[in-house]
């Protein structure tokens, strides 16, 4: 199981928790298995999100490795100018 | 794809040297082709019909006239795209309006003619019947529950039921007890802070020259941060195949992220494709201003808890971005950036998105950064000084270190914070005396920078000098970075090396020019191809001595026979391997494509003394330093000078630089005369200081650099002037009237 | 519709054009001539980009009517380097990265040389207002009056 913290307003559509636990190898693993366990994260997870796995920030890479004792931490997409 | 091959122990012999760019002379000599430079045979301008209100329901075109002139070879509506995918909707919307047009200066139609004054004419020939209504342009305004309504269904599920319906998105971030956290301070600021919106200011204005056939190829020619991004939507847009669409970028003449959309160029391939004729269009400076990218207005609420000895007890802001008329303000990067330079028990920000009738915010530099960090470092600032304590001290008390736990979130890993501000304590700047109606201000900025899609080709050519093509492109002299990195891997003279932007057509997907990417992410990819370059060398070599090619290293520019049993044989140049390529399995090169995640944050430190006028309340910048951790600076020139020109996008942002709307919602200053950008006479030199500390994410340990050095001076320049008036500054711009206003109000007690 | 027929002489050629009345000299410089190292910023002379000499004096050639440099000797970007020689100002804001995205840079330059004519030994505070009609929003004008102030020393030497 990977512990994924939450940020504050989307703690609100995952049933009001900051911490949620999702059996996860992967990035994709976690994002999918995080839409499946909180349907409420959807429209976020749709619209775009950010993962900072260990302190690095990724974005799209479906395979990346997420080891259990991992910090996970779910960001609003990043954007840049 | 992260990597964890720094060598930080690793002797530089081209990185970090400050070599010529490679397209220096190009651009001293006025032959570098930029957006507007460009002629095809046959070719048509472009013009733009623009909307003279700021909220209207467009009830009729009328363009029969204006295609009856003589000259006049298209006419284009928002009827003549039909549905684009929603993705691009709101792209499209911007580009061309639909049913009403969302700000002063929203584009209504477009015409191609046979020259600029026939366009002209024609412009005025179109007829648009226009149902006026309600406008509403400041941020807090359009929050109301009365207020003018730009769309309806638009509101996120994030938002509280009962609020505008332009009040488009909340988020909220942090941890730990905000109210607690109060309770334990000796005393609490709690200020609202205002920033107006400022734009880019790229001196080049938009441009772009646009050809499609009867059978749908079509090419187009643009200054873009992303020639990538602009083929895939105006594909989208145009219901086109991308591989039909080959986009080359242009020189570009500055964009600071207000190029990282598509505003010209769908119009311009739509007007082609009606045509049948290449067509250019050119933006007016007044167009670049009204319709065109800036950056959020924003009202920012502060609260501060600080002990008597400077520990921050608690942390909270509550900003509210528009972004104009469509959603998507950048107020979730201010809401995550604002508090990361601090390691705090209690920190907690609400962001809300909230759409008026103003242009579209583009991404400029550090998007929605700079303006939370004016609010919360002047928060700080305020406190810190309120117990008459040090404000470097205070940060550094407080300042975030590798292991920290960020306020949006993760903890970090090593990041150069405390090391700016290190330096900063013991630069001559800080001890400088002051004097009088001077002050000294300042305050620290964080940027997240991002790697993202990369494709890099390497080529050795038969004489043995080295080609790379790259997909990004060069803002700001990226090309000698990459030449640079190149070089440094190859082991050969960077004088053997040349960079160029390659087209649409020639490289896979690449990611805009943007998020401080480029120096780490194609950098990372041009080392990545040089050594899959260097592999194949090696292995050339290897078949000509009759070894293993284990048994061959590459080092200083030539394969060598490395190992106890590899024999003896002298090293084999680039050059000797390239010449007889041909009989060894044909041309080499190398290429990496990635999506290069892992990109590393950088922070920064900003100093700064001003001089007050007390007459007419002007501020005068008298000495500015800026400290940032780049990370490793491959070309130091190119580093600083990034470091200076976010300084002073900055100090345009906090003294001058302001949209001004009037009551009837028309931007009153679309112009360079009125909207102020700094000039050479405003400034003194702009002291810089890099600090190294690496990137783990990258080969070199490069970070981003060109972002994180706008995010900090809003606030230091409102410190300084802050500590000069001896009254607290809290809405920008600093302008002289009100500046003046805040000098009186405190002689008037 | 009638276009005007113009003499002038401009970066020392003798040359001929058509315009109309309303043509600025920057139209005429960029789209009939095909001199587009003059570059327009705003159109309406508060950037500088589109900076030349005519008759030895610096004028924003967005302000000016092609017609008017009948008999007049106009010197563009494109005649500052002789050859393949660079200006001095040219070799040192290469040297010292006085540039960024580049676009402003011409006018700059131009703007740069008249004021070395007028004065060799400027000082910052010469340089930084003479300069002040000549917006750049990349560099922050640090090493463009530092290249500015060197190529003038360097000059001085020289002479």
């Amino acid at each position: 199981m990977v512990e994924v913290v939450l940020w504050g307003s989307l703690a609100d559509q995952a049933e009001g928790a900051r911490k949620v636990e999702v059996e996860a190898g992967t990035l994709r693993e976690l994002l999918d298995g995080l839409g499946e366990k909180f349907p409420g994260l959807r429209p976020e997870l749709e619209r775009g999100v950010s993962v900072s796995i260990d302190g690095r920030i990724y974005n799209d890479s479906w395979f990346q490795p997420i080891a259990p004792d991992s910090e996970v931490v779910l960001l609003k997409r990043l954007k840049g100018g | 794809m992260a990597l964890d091959d720094t060598k930080k122990t690793r002797d530089f012999k081209v990185v970090g040297t400050r070599p010529d760019r490679p397209d220096g002379i190009d651009k001293v000599t006025g032959r570098a082709r930029f957006g507007a430079d460009m002629v095809l045979p046959g070719m048509l301008t472009g013009r733009i019909l623009r909307s003279p209100h700021a909220h209207a329901r467009i009830k009729r075109i009328d363009t029969s006239k204006a295609e009856a002139l003589s000259g006049v070879k298209a006419v284009v509506t928002r009827a003549d795209f039909g549905e684009v995918p929603a993705d691009v909707a709101d792209v499209m919307d911007n580009c061309m309006a639909g049913d009403k047009a969302l700000y002063d200066g929203h584009a209504v139609a477009a015409v191609a003619a046979s020259s600029p004054a026939v366009a002209r004419k024609a412009l005025k020939l179109i007829e648009v019947e226009y149902e006026v209504l309600p406008h509403v342009t400041d941020v807090d305004a359009a929050t109301r529950p009365d207020a003018p309504v730009l769309h309806e269904g638009r509101q996120q599920e994030t938002v509280p039921k009962g609020m505008s319906a332009n009040v488009i998105a909340r988020s909220e971030f942090g941890h730990g007890d905000i109210e607690t956290g109060l309770k334990q301070a000796d005393r609490v600021v709690a200020r609202t802070y205002r920033t107006a919106a400022t734009h880019q200011g790229y001196i080049e204005p938009h441009a772009c020259l646009a050809t499609m056939g009867p059978d749908g190829k079509a090419d187009l020619w643009v200054c873009t941060q992303g020639h990538y991004m602009v083929r895939n939507t105006c594909a989208a847009i145009l219901g086109m195949e991308q591989g039909q669409l080959r986009v080359t970028a242009s020189e570009i003449g500055g964009g600071f992220g207000g190029k990282t959309v598509v505003f010209l160029e769908p119009v311009a391939l739509m007007l082609a494709k009606k045509s049948g004729r290449p067509v250019k269009m050119v933006m007016s400076r007044s167009e670049v201003l009204r319709a065109t990218g800036p950056t959020s207005s924003t009202s920012i609420d502060v609260r501060i808890g600080m002990t008597k000895e400077g520990r921050i007890t608690a942390g909270f802001a509550e900003l509210r971005y528009q972004g104009g008329a469509y959603p998507g303000s950048p107020v979730d990067m201010g809401a995550m950036s604002g508090f990361a330079p601090y390691d705090l028990e209690n920190v907690k920000t609400v962001g809300w998105d909230v759409v008026t009738n103003r242009p579209k915010a583009a991404a400029y530099r550090a998007p929605g950064a700079p303006m939370a960090a004016f609010a919360i470092e002047s928060a700080i600032d305020e406190a810190a000084r309120g117990f008459g304590l040090d404000p470097l001290e205070v940060r550094l008390m407080n300042g975030a270190d590798e292991g920290t736990k960020a306020s949006y979130g993760p903890t970090y890993p090593a990041i150069g914070l405390k090391a700016t501000l290190e330096a900063a304590k013991t630069h001559p700047h800080w001890s400088a005396p002051l004097g009088e109606n001077q002050g000294r201000g300042v305050a620290c900025g964080f940027w997240f920078n991002f790697g993202g899609d990369t494709c890099v080709s390497l080529n050795i050519t038969p004489d043995g000098t080295v080609t790379v093509s790259e997909g990004n492109p060069d803002i700001g002299g990226s090309r000698a970075s990459m030449t640079m990195m190149a070089a440094e891997e190859l082991g050969i003279p960077y004088d053997q090396v040349r960079t160029i932007i390659a087209d649409t057509g020639s490289l896979g997907q690449n990611e805009v020019t943007d998020g401080s990417r480029v120096t780490f992410a194609v950098g990372l990819a041009t080392i990545k191809a040089a050594q899959a370059a260097k592999a194949e060398m090696c292995r050339r070599a290897a078949m000509v001595w009759g070894i293993d090619e284990d048994a061959v290293e590459w080092a200083d520019g030539a394969a060598r026979p490395a190992g106890p049993n590899a024999g003896k044989f002298p090293p084999m140049t680039l050059k000797e391997i390239a010449a007889i390529a041909s009989n060894t399995g044909g041309p080499i090169a190398g290429h990496h494509e990635v999506n290069a995640e892992g990109a590393g944050v950088s922070f920064a430190t900003h100093m700064v003394d001003v001089e007050l006028d007390p007459d007419t309340g002007s501020t005068k910048i008298l000495r500015y330093t800026v400290f940032q951790d780049a990370g490793k600076a491959v070309h130091p020139s190119y580093v600083e000078g990034q470091f200076q020109g976010g300084a002073v996008q900055g100090i345009g942002w906090a003294l001058n630089e302001e949209y001004i709307y009037g009551e009837d919602g028309i931007l009153q200053n679309a112009g360079f005369l009125d909207y102020r950008i700094p000039v050479a006479s405003d400034l003194p030199m702009i002291d810089t200081v890099i600090l190294e500390i690496p990137n783990p994410g990258h080969p070199y340990g490069v970070r981003g650099v060109g972002e994180t050095s706008i995010v900090p001076p809003l606030a230091a320049i409102a410190n300084a002037v802050s500590a000069a008036a001896g009254v607290r500054m809290t809405q920008l711009p600093m302008s002289p009237p009100r500046v003046l206003a805040a000098l009186q109000a405190q002689a008037d007690g | 519709m009638s276009q005007i027929h113009v003499t002038t002489k401009i970066n020392g050629d003798e040359t001929e054009f058509l315009c109309e009345p309303e043509d600025t000299l920057l139209d005429v410089l960029r789209d009939r001539l095909g001199l587009t190292g003059t570059k327009e910023g705003c159109g309406t002379g508060d950037c500088g980009a589109c900076s030349v000499a005519v008759d030895g004096r610096l004028v924003c050639s967005c302000l000016m009517l092609g017609a008017e440099a009948e008999g007049r000797e106009v010197a563009t970007i494109e005649g500052m380097a002789k050859g393949d020689q660079l200006h001095p100002l040219q070799r040192k804001f290469i040297e010292m990265a006085a540039l960024q995205c580049g676009i402003c840079t011409p006018g700059i330059l131009v703007a740069a040389q008249s004021l070395l004519e007028r004065n060799p030994d400027p000082s910052e505070e010469e340089v930084r207002y003479w300069l002040a009609g000549n917006l750049c929003r990349c560099t922050g004008y640090d090493k463009i009056i530092r290249a500015v102030m060197e190529t003038a020393a360097d000059m001085r030497r020289a002479s």
